[in-house]
């Protein structure tokens, strides 16, 4: 199943790569060349060749998140020259290609950075705090077989499409990473819209909102400021009109649990 | 020998689930938190059935290998879940998805596990729907449908290109809900490394902390393995690079059948290889078929021509001439063979010609460019992304992939493999699909098995475990367990040969794709069972593994995946081999039509072979459960 030999124009670039062996530890940059790149190969499939020679050297092989390679996993979390996912908009590392590059180019790999994601080793980061705003809201309350038949909720298609816009958000945390203030707004924005648009997200919402942001604060991520990097930098393209969408429901909610305490906040029927 | 009882309720096909659910045995709530359950993955399957089983009451353990449970690769299945909703009053019913799934399978799967699963897939839906999952929708805001890879009917539900992602958060939802209630106690980056068998009885796991190398013991009164399929035995395939066969292969190590490992898909429509340093390969949805007329050219000297020129009259739309009713639509193994066939003709396309046409001319002609941009504009944007190619101005090229894998461990009808308390749900198991799955019918499966079958049939094996008899982790079984892990992963670690993993995954992918891929004959399965255990002792006297066991080591977990894979990718074709007929995704030369399709021997291989592991060194045992057809008659799978 391996292509006959390439017409294609192979080339040489240098890779100059954040090494970071724990969390604790110091980390530095340090270059490694790479020569007969085909430019149809993936930049992840060049870090995979890169790696097996430093294995082959006997120097520990540079650790990097990645899983289905295809964008939509959302494991995969370098920054290349600067921007999250690297060059291309609308795509995450895994979906880079190294003709996106040039012949003698120094291409700059660093782990995202942002102070609620903190290095594993080399390129990998954590990214559970995630987890754990969804843990405390991102979720409608249904348990299994108490559904009602699924068309007995009728939904607008425009509400359904613009949900499904909000939902295709991959948990990757670029927007986080591509943020000057670490903010996960966008990340949160995006649970809260598509939960929020349903008949069925209604019961919830208010709860939802107030979970979501609350336990964003306490993981450490910062403010939106409408920078809309995060949109830019966002592999699904998630418009940063939902940030505004979850400000207005988290506004609106805080109000009414200021005005309805108590009784409301029971059982998540404030809506 | 392994006792292999099915199970299956008596009584009428219909009455059946139903029956059983009637006289199942019930753990009484009070006592449900006083079992603990493990439940290993949380793709589809995993994470409904933690998220469910939590929600029951019951303790849950939940591991993944991933950082989040959100990774799994159910995530990336692109085109829909099928369900007999007959919302487009098109003659769908419970049956007819019960018939279809049943014939599609080529007549090798069990038929009451097929009627369930046919039956539970409305739930399924409901379920969705209610907890937020963007389905597609008509105008009047009712859900939509398309039909999908083989079927007659228009039963698929999808979410654009990202069913598999959508339906997954949906279940990923459900989970955090649990974990963040408590229910759950979720361990993330953590992989299964054993199974550890308590006085015959699965009762633990040893799990290795990816982070920290860690080994850790855990115990439960049940373990469910949701581990997925074992495609990467290929080495390219549509799978995630970390998606391995691991946590199944050591369950049968430890005794566990592996049913027909033979039975793998290949799917017709892939963006072909492009070179040897290649990590994986991307799936074109099938639903691109809908609309997507599939050729090659007529004669060898046009392959290489830029397509656009090669008028009408020298196209050959090989599905539509071949399967005239079915057309493009035909199933995955007929259509991958298909293609394959086209290619050794001489006529594939593309630099390697391996490749064939999926031209979207007449349905731009038909529909308009906007109307094809709203149906698949994602797919040819990633279609764009490898290629650099406008698949909107020509062609786009497509060969065939392995997609998916139908053999896993045995299960019978409550799910429960041979060794007592250990669950197998999803593509890990063996049950549903026969020789071969229809499209959209994995999430379905999935979904079935985590949200609406598990939560029942767990309860009739813990009604008969004392609560709080869980053995302690410092047992005999657990000790020998965490000692077997930490061999092999010194051994690894010991080795400083001159190769790195992956040179033994590639060539163990080449093997396998040659001669146990989409044909497979006596010789090559010969050949192959030749050097495969050469490769093996290969691979333990030359492969370098860098790094330490207590640190994040990836070529350490990479190097664990690969040995499991080389031991099971020789039990695979020893499967193939010994099955002498074609069905479904197996299909034998030897064993053909004159048209060359395939050609099975009910009265010899109407069964299913569960491997049965005898020891290292020793051939393993072929157990047989014969598959009795009582409610369908079994007929040539023809879709012309």
């Amino acid at each position: 199943m391996v292509a006959e030999k390439t017409s294609k124009q192979l080339f040489s670039v240098t890779l100059r790569v954040w090494r970071q062996a724990g969390p604790a530890a110091p980390g530095q940059f340090t270059d490694y060349p790479a020569a007969n790149v085909n430019p149809d190969m993936s930049f992840l499939e060049l870090l995979d060749v890169v790696n097996d020679g430093l294995i082959l050297k006997g120097e520990e092989p540079i650790a990097f998140a990645h899983d289905c390679r295809e964008g939509i996993c959302g494991t995969c979390s370098c920054t290349i020259n600067g921007k999250p996912h690297g060059p291309g908009r609308g795509v995450a590392t895994c979906q880079v290609y190294m003709r996106s590059f040039r012949d003698g180019d120094v291409i700059v790999v660093e782990p995202f950075q942002a102070r609620p994601f903190p290095v594993v080793r080399d390129l990998i980061t954590d990214r559970s705090a995630f987890d754990r705003i969804m843990q405390a809201g991102g979720f409608i309350t249904v348990r299994t077989g108490s559904a009602p038949e699924a068309n007995d909720i009728p939904v607008p298609k425009e509400d359904a499409d613009l949900a499904m816009d909000a939902a295709a958000c991959i948990g990757c945390g670029a927007c986080v990473a591509a943020c000057k203030n670490a903010s996960a707004m966008l990340f949160v924005a995006a649970k809260v819209s598509q939960l929020g648009l349903f008949p069925q997200g209604q019961p919830e919402r208010d709860k939802r909102v107030l979970a979501m942001v609350g336990t964003m604060d306490a993981q450490g991520f910062g403010n939106c400021t409408n920078q809309f990097e995060c949109s830019a930098a966002c592999p699904k393209t998630i418009s940063h009109d939902f940030i505004a969408r979850m400000n207005r429901d988290y506004l609106k909610a805080s109000f009414r649990r200021a005005f309805k305490p108590a009784a409301a906040g029971t059982a998540g029927g404030a809506g | 020998m392994a006792k292999l009882e099915s199970k299956v309720p008596s009584g009428p096909l219909a009455d059946k689930w139903r029956r059983h659910k009637a006289e199942i045995k019930l753990v009484n709530p009070a006592n449900k938190r006083k079992y603990d359950i493990i439940v290993v993955g949380a793709g589809l399957a995993g994470a409904s059935a933690a998220a469910t089983l939590a929600e029951l009451g019951y303790k849950v353990k939940s591991f993944v290998f991933h950082d989040s449970p959100r990774r799994a690769h159910s995530i990336a299945a692109q085109g829909g879940i099928n369900a007999a909703k007959n919302y487009q009053n098109d003659g769908d019913s419970v049956h007819r998805l019960f018939y279809d799934t049943i014939k599609g399978g080529d007549y090798r799967s069990r038929e009451a596990n097929v009627h369930r699963l046919a039956e539970v897939s409305v739930n399924i839906i409901d379920q969705c729907v209610a907890q937020g999952v963007p389905f597609a929708r008509e105008y009047g805001g009712l859900l939509a449908n398309r039909s999908f890879g083989g079927a007659q009917v228009s039963r698929t539900f999808y979410a654009r290109g990202q069913t598999g992602q959508q339906l997954l958060l949906g279940a990923y939802s459900a989970l955090s809900r649990m974990v963040g209630a408590g229910g759950v106690e979720l361990h993330t980056n953590s992989e299964m490394l054993d199974l550890v068998v308590v006085d015959g009885h699965a009762k633990g796991i040893i799990v290795r902390d990816l982070i920290t190398g860690e080994i850790q013991r855990h115990a439960a009164d049940a373990v469910i393995l949701a581990t997925g399929g074992y495609g990467n035995v290929f080495n390219l395939s549509t799978y995630a690079r970390g998606s391995n066969a691991t946590a199944i292969w050591r369950a049968y190590k430890r005794g566990a059948c592996l049913a027909n490992p033979c039975y793998t898909q290949i799917h017709p429509t892939c963006i072909p290889v492009s070179g040897d340093y290649q990590s994986k390969l991307t799936l074109m949805s099938e639903s691109l078929r809908n609309d997507g007329r599939i050729w090659a050219p007529k004669r060898k000297e046009d392959a290489r021509k830029d397509p656009n020129s090669i008028p009408e009259a020298d196209r050959d739309y090989y599905l539509e001439r071949l399967y005239p009713s079915f057309g493009n639509l035909a199933p995955r193994d007929v259509s991958s063979r298909a293609a394959m066939r086209m290619c050794q003709e001489g006529r594939g396309v593309g630099e390697s010609g391996l490749g064939v046409y999926l031209d979207f001319a007449d349905a731009i002609k038909r529909l308009g460019e906007a109307a094809v941009r709203e149906r698949y504009g994602n797919l040819f944007d990633i279609y764009h992304e490898i290629t650099a190619e406008n698949a909107y101005r020509q062609p786009m090229r497509i060969f065939p992939a392995v997609h998916y894998t139908m053999g896993g461990l045995w299960v019978d009808y409550n799910l429960m493999s041979n060794i007592p308390g250990l669950f197998v749900l999803g593509e890990a198991n063996f049950s549903d699909h026969g020789a071969n799955r229809l499209g959209a019918s994995a999430l379905m499966q999935g979904l079935a098995d985590g949200y609406f079958v598990i939560p029942y049939t767990i309860s009739d094996y813990l009604a008969g475990q004392k609560p709080g008899s869980r053995p302690s982790t410092d047992g005999a079984a657990f000790q020998q367990a965490e000692d077997n892990v930490r061999a092999m992963t010194r051994r690894l670690l010991g080795n400083k040969g001159g190769e790195p993993v992956s040179h033994f995954h590639k060539r163990l992918g080449r093997i396998m794709w040659e001669h146990c891929g989409m044909a497979r004959t006596r010789a090559g399965l010969e050949e192959a069972l030749r050097i495969i255990p050469a490769l093996r002792e290969e691979f333990w006297a030359s492969v370098r593994v860098p790094g330490s066991g207590d640190t994040l080591n990836q070529s350490l977990e990479q190097a664990g995946r690969v040995a499991d894979f080389i031991e099971l990718g020789e039990l695979l074709c020893r499967d193939a081999l010994t099955r002498e007929e074609s069905c479904g995704g197996h299909f034998r030369e030897e064993y053909q039509y004159p048209d060359g399709e395939c050609k099975r021997d009910d009265e010899h291989f109407a069964h299913v072979a569960a491997w049965e592991y005898q020891g290292e060194g020793r051939a393993p045992l072929r157990n047989i459960e014969p598959l009795n057809y009582e409610f369908t008659k079994m007929s040539v799978r023809s879709y012309k």
